[in-house]
C-alpha cells in the first residue's frame, strides 16, 4: 500500500469539509476522486499535501506517518500534485519551470551558487538535459525558453505536469488535469497519464470529465459534502445509486 | 530578441573587460570632486539596491528595514576601527557578516510574508535607528562619529572620493557577481519559483521560508558592505544618515529602475540619482518634481526604466526584420 488515509476529518470552524474520509492506494494504480462541487476533493489534496492539518486522523505514505508535515517536507517524500487553478511559474520560462521541479536531486547551496565549482556546474547540466527530456516527451521542447504565462492553456497545464515529473514523486496528485482542455489535448492528456503509470507511477486524480475519468481509473472513490459515499471499479460506480443520487439528487420521493 | 541575447553572451568577457578599464580610468579622466562624490554614491546605492532587488525582484519580499542593515554595518565598522583599531580592510566584511548576523535574527520573521514581513523589517529598521540615537556610551548618540580613519595601504590612504572611487566599484562589481551567480543557480530558480507562486514551489519540494532567509542575508550584507564604505568614505556617521527614509529612497530606484531586473536598479539608481542632482537648483521644488517623474514612469511602465528600454529594444528589433523581408 502507497497510500493509507485513515479517518480523515477537515473542520474549518463549525464547517466539516472532510469527514472520517478512508482511502487506500495500492502502487502502481490510477484512483479518480469524483464528487459534485463542493464535495471536498481539493481540500483532500490540500489536507494530503500538508496545506492543511486535519483535525483528526492519520496519514500513511509507504507506511511513513507524513500527517501534518509541511508541504515540502512532504513534496521530498515523494508525493506532488498540479493545482485546478493553475500555479505554474509566469515569469520563469517552460524549461526552468521544470528545472525547479529537480530541486530536491542536488543541494548546491548558496557558496554553491557563488562559487559554482565543476560539480555544481555538471549537476545544472544534468537538470537541464532532464528538464529538455521531459519538455521533449511532452511535445513542447520547442517552448522550452518561452516565459510560461506566455503558453497556451493546455500547454500551461502540461507544463504542471512536467513540473510533477520532474521531481520524480511516486504518487502524484492531479487536480482536474483536463479543465479548460480541448477534445485533442483531452485524449493526449489521458494518453500521457496512461504512460506515466505504465512507468509505474501511482496517481490520484480529480476530474470533473467523466468519459474520461471511467475510461483511466482503475478504482474511483466518490466524495459528497465531505463524506465517502462509495468507492469501486468505474463500473460499480456507474451504477451506484447512492452516486446517482447525489449527482441527479434523490428520484422517486 | 532571443537572437540578440545569444550574440551578446558569445563574448561577455569583452564586454566586461572594456568596462572595467572604463571604470578604472574614471578617477584619472574626471578631475571634478563633484561628479566623483556622486559617482561614489552612485555605487553605494547600487549596492543596496542590488541587495534588495535579489530580496523583492527575485523572492517577492518586501524589506522595509534596508536602512536598518545600512546602520549596522556602518557602525560595526566605524566601532571596531576606533575602538579596537582593527583596519578596514578586515571591518568591510566583518561589516557585511554582522549585518547579515542581524538578518539571521529576523529569520523566525520570514515566517511571515507580504505586508507583515514588510511591517516587521519596518520595525526592526526604527529600533536599530533608535538603538543608535540612545546608545549615548557606545555610539555617541545624535551627534555622530567623526574623525573615522580613512583606508590604507601602507602609506597610501583613501583618503578622498577619487581615491575611493576604486574601492567602491570593486565592491559594486563583486556583488553584481555574487547576486548574478545566485540568481542564475539552482537557489536563484527556487527564489524565483517562490516568487511566482510559493504554494506551487512548496508542492515541488522547495522550503520556501529557507529561501527568503537566504535572499534577505545576502541583502543584509551588501547593505552591511554599503554602510561600512559609506561610513569610511565621509569619515563620519550619526544615527540621522540611516533614517527610514534611505530606505524609502533605496526602494524607489529599485522600483522605478525595475525590479526583477538585474539592470534595473542600477539604472534606477542611476537616473534617480542625476535628476535629483540636477534638480538642485530648483531647491524648494526639488521633491515635486521628483516625485512627479516617479509617478510618471510608473504609469507607463511598470516595469520601471529597464521595461522601457526592453520594450524599446523589442520595437528596434521587430522594424528591423520588418524592413529584411
Amino acid at each position: 500500500m502507497i497510500l493509507d488515509v485513515k479517518g480523515v476529518s477537515m473542520n474549518f470552524g463549525g464547517l466539516a469539509a472532510l469527514a472520517d474520509i478512508d482511502l487506500q492506494m495500492e502502487a502502481n494504480e490510477i484512483r479518480g476522486l469524483i464528487g459534485p462541487n463542493g464535495a471536498g476533493k481539493t481540500t483532500f489534496f490540500n489536507v494530503l499535501m500538508g496545506v492543511y492539518k486535519p483535525t483528526k486522523g492519520k496519514i500513511f505514505y509507504k507506511n511513513d506517518d507524513i500527517t501534518g508535515r509541511k508541504t515540502f517536507e512532504i513534496s521530498k517524500k515523494g508525493i506532488s500534485r498540479t493545482f485546478q487553478n493553475i500555479r505554474i511559474f509566469g515569469d520563469m520560462t517552460a524549461k526552468e519551470n521544470v528545472m525547479v521541479g529537480r530541486h530536491n536531486h542536488n543541494r548546491a547551496g548558496l557558496l554553491g551558487a557563488v562559487l559554482r565549482p565543476l560539480k555544481v556546474k555538471k549537476e545544472e547540466r544534468d537538470i537541464e538535459e532532464k528538464a529538455e527530456e521531459i519538455l521533449k516527451f511532452l511535445n513542447m521542447v520547442d517552448f522550452k525558453d518561452e516565459k510560461a504565462k506566455n503558453l497556451s492553456y493546455g500547454q500551461q497545464r502540461l507544463l504542471e505536469i512536467g513540473r510533477t515529473m520532474a521531481t520524480e514523486a511516486s504518487l502524484l496528485l492531479f487536480d482536474e488535469p483536463s479543465a479548460g482542455m480541448n477534445i485533442k489535448e483531452t485524449a493526449y492528456l489521458t494518453d500521457l497519464l496512461r504512460q506515466l503509470r505504465d512507468g509505474g507511477l501511482t496517481i490520484l486524480i480529480v476530474e470533473h470529465d467523466m468519459k474520461m475519468v471511467m475510461s483511466l481509473s482503475d478504482k474511483i472513490t466518490v466524495l459528497h459534502f465531505g463524506r465517502k459515499i462509495a468507492e469501486g471499479t468505474p463500473e460499480a460506480i456507474k451504477r451506484d445509486p447512492a452516486v446517482i443520487d447525489a449527482y441527479l439528487g434523490k428520484t422517486g420521493h | 530578441m532571443l537572437k540578440i541575447k545569444q550574440k551578446a553572451s558569445q563574448r561577455p568577457y569583452l564586454l566586461w573587460l572594456i568596462l572595467l578599464g572604463l571604470l578604472f580610468i574614471t578617477p584619472v579622466i574626471v578631475k571634478d570632486v563633484y561628479i566623483i562624490h556622486v559617482l561614489n554614491i552612485i555605487g553605494i546605492y547600487i549596492l543596496h539596491v542590488m541587495g534588495m532587488n535579489l530580496l523583492l525582484g527575485f523572492c517577492g519580499q518586501f524589506n522595509l528595514g534596508q536602512a536598518g542593515f545600512y546602520g549596522v554595518g556602518a557602525y560595526t565598522s566605524v566601532l571596531l576601527a576606533m575602538k579596537l583599531g582593527i583596519p578596514f580592510w578586515l571591518t568591510l566584511p566583518i561589516s557585511g557578516l554582522v549585518a547579515a548576523l542581524f538578518a539571521l535574527t529576523l529569520g523566525p520573521i520570514l515566517r511571515l510574508q507580504g505586508h507583515c514581513l514588510a511591517m516587521a523589517t519596518l520595525a526592526f529598521g526604527e529600533i536599530i535607528r533608535i538603538v543608535l540615537t540612545n546608545w549615548v556610551s557606545l555610539t555617541n548618540g545624535p551627534t555622530g562619529i567623526g574623525n573615522i580613519p580613512y583606508p590604507r595601504i601602507g602609506s597610501f590612504s583613501f583618503n578622498n572620493d577619487h581615491r575611493f572611487f576604486c574601492l567602491i566599484f570593486i565592491c559594486v562589481i563583486f556583488c553584481y557577481f555574487v547576486i548574478v551567480r545566485i540568481v542564475h543557480s539552482r537557489m536563484g530558480r527556487a527564489m524565483r519559483s517562490i516568487r511566482d507562486d510559493d504554494a506551487a514551489a512548496e508542492s515541488l519540494g522547495v522550503h520556501a521560508t529557507h529561501y527568503r532567509i537566504m535572499a534577505l542575508l545576502v541583502d543584509a550584507f551588501f547593505a552591511g558592505i554599503a554602510g561600512s564604505l559609506y561610513a569610511h568614505l565621509t569619515s563620519f556617521v550619526s544615527p540621522h544618515s540611516f533614517h527610514w527614509d534611505e530606505t524609502v529612497k533605496i526602494l524607489t530606484m529599485l522600483v522605478v529602475g525595475g525590479s526583477g531586473y538585474l539592470w534595473g536598479g542600477v539604472a534606477g539608481v542611476v537616473a534617480l540619482t542625476i535628476i535629483s542632482e540636477m534638480l538642485d537648483v530648483l531647491e524648494n521644488f526639488r521633491p515635486i518634481v521628483y516625485s512627479i517623474f516617479m509617478i510618471v514612469v510608473l504609469i507607463f511602465a511598470s516595469d520601471g526604466l529597464y521595461g522601457i528600454y526592453l520594450w524599446a529594444r523589442q520595437a528596434v528589433v521587430q522594424s528591423f526584420y520588418r524592413e529584411v523581408k
